[in-house]
């Protein structure tokens, strides 16, 4: 009985840090931010309730407009991320002596090591009209003008793809990595081609770390700002630039709060429309069985 | 006995966590909430060698993150802000962060009346000034004069024959130049909202037809130098400080008053509702009105510092840029944007939210 305590005591200390942090951090804020979400400005320092926000967001092309460009675009991210994290992943977990193996997979965290900002320069100076990209594509005498790469959408979609995939490998390699080369013999001994192979059997093993992958670069595109904000152009305007807006140039708490819930309640909708329409449970992502 | 005792020891600790309570406002330190450049590390140094218990903390914003960050706290975590003179009458309204400035303890006689008077009409709220003014100087365009000769107004931004080349700045300086430059008079218009949306409907579509004749919107002083010293922009709306700066560097960029009048400013000194250390901010505003340190100011930021004799005061290579820039004429012909009121930030927010989020081709 009194070991039967001690452990559930030692249970409750140990989630405490986490349930603290969730509570403090995630739920309380998010909590905040309906709360703020909720209120209708009539006057300087005058509130009331009601859904005013939600309104004008509704009635408002260029807000949602803006929200289903940014969903757009973080889905093509998605899949591009995808697309080339796949063969990285594949290659890691299969591929490669197993020696190599853990240089290969840390030589995908080197670029992590700098900040977020420091990346997103560096395309800048690779990329603008008189960078190094520009200059290189004269002299060799491709080109005969300068090129402007940058401030355009492509170039957003490069760079968030570029911060992003890494998130991609890490959930595959750990998926296919569990993949018992055995079955790909089996596939290859009752004479499927390399294509049924992967077709039938590899992909659906990674299918929980491609699951995983998608949701977590889906949901970290859609959320990110620096890399829209200075790689994209004139056009380019992303949905947390626009939240950013709202609270920091136009003082417009409320909208811009709404917009937070907005942004969490779309994208949480379109990852679980993706669950649904390709037939996998967020479980499954998770659990590994 | 034993009673007693207790008591005393309840009493200290009482009394010391009083004292610990009271020790950050002792320990004075400056927290100073200003714009890049605003608060050169010499000056500090400088300073504090004057005042040893005082330590300056600086934090460097503009004035949108200014007002949002003294938002959040209810006017509390900075002891001096700086923020532009026409957005502190609005801000305070809206959201009360700020507090009354006691004029009687600024130095008297170094302050140029004129600014100073105009800081104080604007940054009246209930018959307080708020403000008092330190920078000044004014928003306007910057050319490379080798490559763009003829751009002397803010339409001329949008010259097809500078296409790709210019760019400018998604805030309301370029609203309000645009409409000027299409002869409106949206100053005028500041009292009736629905004549300034005409106005806005005007200038946003005049903007968004110019979208394409625009390389990039730049977004801070750093952006726009690299684009204009990179060549890759020869026309711009700028801060006159930034292409005063320019000018050491590359002689060929001028800064140009637009013909409608260039938009002036002042940057001022303001206090933050719940200030800690009204003392040393006053200190502060006082050290940096001293001769000696005003043309350390101007050498880091550019512009121009509101006492009587700022201009004189500027370094020798700037002093050069202004007049190479500035005539008595044009000086006649600024335009001090009256204080915005209520309402008119949401339709312009509308307005640059509209401009940017179109398409160009």
């Amino acid at each position: 009985m009194l070991q039967k305590d001690a452990q559930r005591l030692s249970l409750l200390l140990l989630l405490t840090p986490f349930l603290l942090w969730i509570l403090l951090l995630v739920v309380l804020p998010q909590l905040g931010i309906v709360g703020i979400s909720l209120r209708e400005k009539v006057g300087p320092r005058q509130f009331t309730f009601g859904l005013a926000n939600y309104l004008a967001f509704v009635q408002e092309p260029i807000y949602w407009n803006t929200l289903l460009r940014t969903a757009v675009m973080s889905i093509l991210v998605t899949f591009l991320a995808l697309l080339v994290g796949f063969p990285v992943a594949y290659y890691i977990a299969k591929i490669a002596p197993y020696r190599s193996q853990t240089a290969l997979f840390l030589l995908c965290l080197v670029p992590l090591w700098v900040s977020d900002l420091v990346r997103a320069f560096g395309w800048i100076v690779l990329l603008r009209e008189t960078g190094l990209i520009s200059g290189a594509l004269q002299a060799i005498g491709i080109i005969k003008g300068p090129i402007e790469l940058l401030y355009n959408d492509a170039t957003v979609v490069v760079g968030l793809v570029y911060t992003v995939v890494l998130f991609m490998i890490v959930p595959l390699v750990s998926t296919l990595n569990g993949m018992d080369n055995s079955l790909l013999e089996a596939g290859h001994n009752l004479g499927g081609s390399r294509i049924t192979v992967f077709r039938r059997i590899v992909v659906p093993y990674a299918m929980p770390g491609i699951v995983a992958g998608c949701i977590i670069v889906f949901m970290m595109t859609a959320g990110s700002y620096l890399t829209p904000i200075l790689l994209g152009g004139k056009n380019s305007m992303w949905f947390t630039e626009q939240i950013y807006d709202q609270f920091i140039t136009r003082y417009n708490w409320e909208s811009g709060a709404t917009f937070g819930v907005l942004l969490l309640a779309f994208t949480s909708f379109v990852v679980w429309l993706g669950l649904r329409l390709t037939g996998q449970k967020l479980a499954t992502t998770v659990a590994k069985d | 006995m034993k009673r007693t005792r207790l008591k005393g020891l309840l009493a200290s600790a009482l009394g010391a966590t009083i004292l610990m309570g009271l020790a950050p406002a002792e320990a004075k330190t400056l927290r100073l909430l200003t714009w890049g450049s605003y608060a050169p590390d010499k000056v500090i140094q400088l300073f504090e060698a004057q005042y040893p218990d005082i330590k300056v903390d600086v934090t460097f914003s503009n004035n949108e993150e200014m007002i949002a960050k003294l938002r959040a706290t209810g006017g509390a975590g900075y002891d001096l802000a700086q923020p532009g003179f026409n957005r502190v009458a609005s801000a305070q309204l809206e959201f009360d962060i700020y507090k009354p400035m006691d004029l009687s303890k600024i130095t008297p006689g170094r302050i140029d009346p004129l600014l100073m008077e105009r800081t104080a009409t604007e940054t009246t709220v209930d018959g307080k000034v708020y403000s008092v003014p330190h920078f000044w100087g004014t928003s306007g365009l910057m050319i490379d004069k080798t490559k763009a000769p003829s751009v002397s107004g803010w339409d001329d931004l949008c010259d097809p024959q500078y296409k790709g080349r210019t760019s400018m700045r998604l805030k309301r300086t370029i609203l309000l130049g645009t409409a000027f430059a299409m002869g409106k008079d949206p100053f005028a218009a500041y009292g009736d909202l629905g004549a300034y949306q005409k106005i806005l409907d005007d200038v946003t579509a005049k903007l968004i037809a110019c979208k394409d004749n625009v390389k990039a919107y730049w977004q801070g002083g750093d952006d726009l130098t690299t684009l204009m010293l990179s060549g890759e922009v020869v026309a711009a709306e700028t801060w006159d400080s930034t292409a005063f700066r320019l000018f050491k560097h590359n002689p060929n960029i001028v800064y140009v008053p637009p013909k409608t009048g260039a938009h002036a400013w002042i940057d001022t000194f303001t206090l933050p509702r719940k200030g800690e250390a009204d003392d040393a901010a006053y200190k502060w505003i006082n050290f940096v009105m001293q001769p000696e340190i005003v043309t350390m100011m101007s050498a880091t930021s550019g512009a121009i510092v509101a006492t009587k004799d700022g201009m004189a005061l500027l370094p020798e290579d700037m002093r050069k840029a202004v007049q190479a820039a500035i005539t008595e004429k044009d000086v006649e012909k600024f335009r001090f944007a009256p204080g915005v009121p209520p309402g008119i930030e949401d339709l312009e927010g509308k307005a640059l939210e509209r401009i940017k989020a179109a398409s160009s081709k």
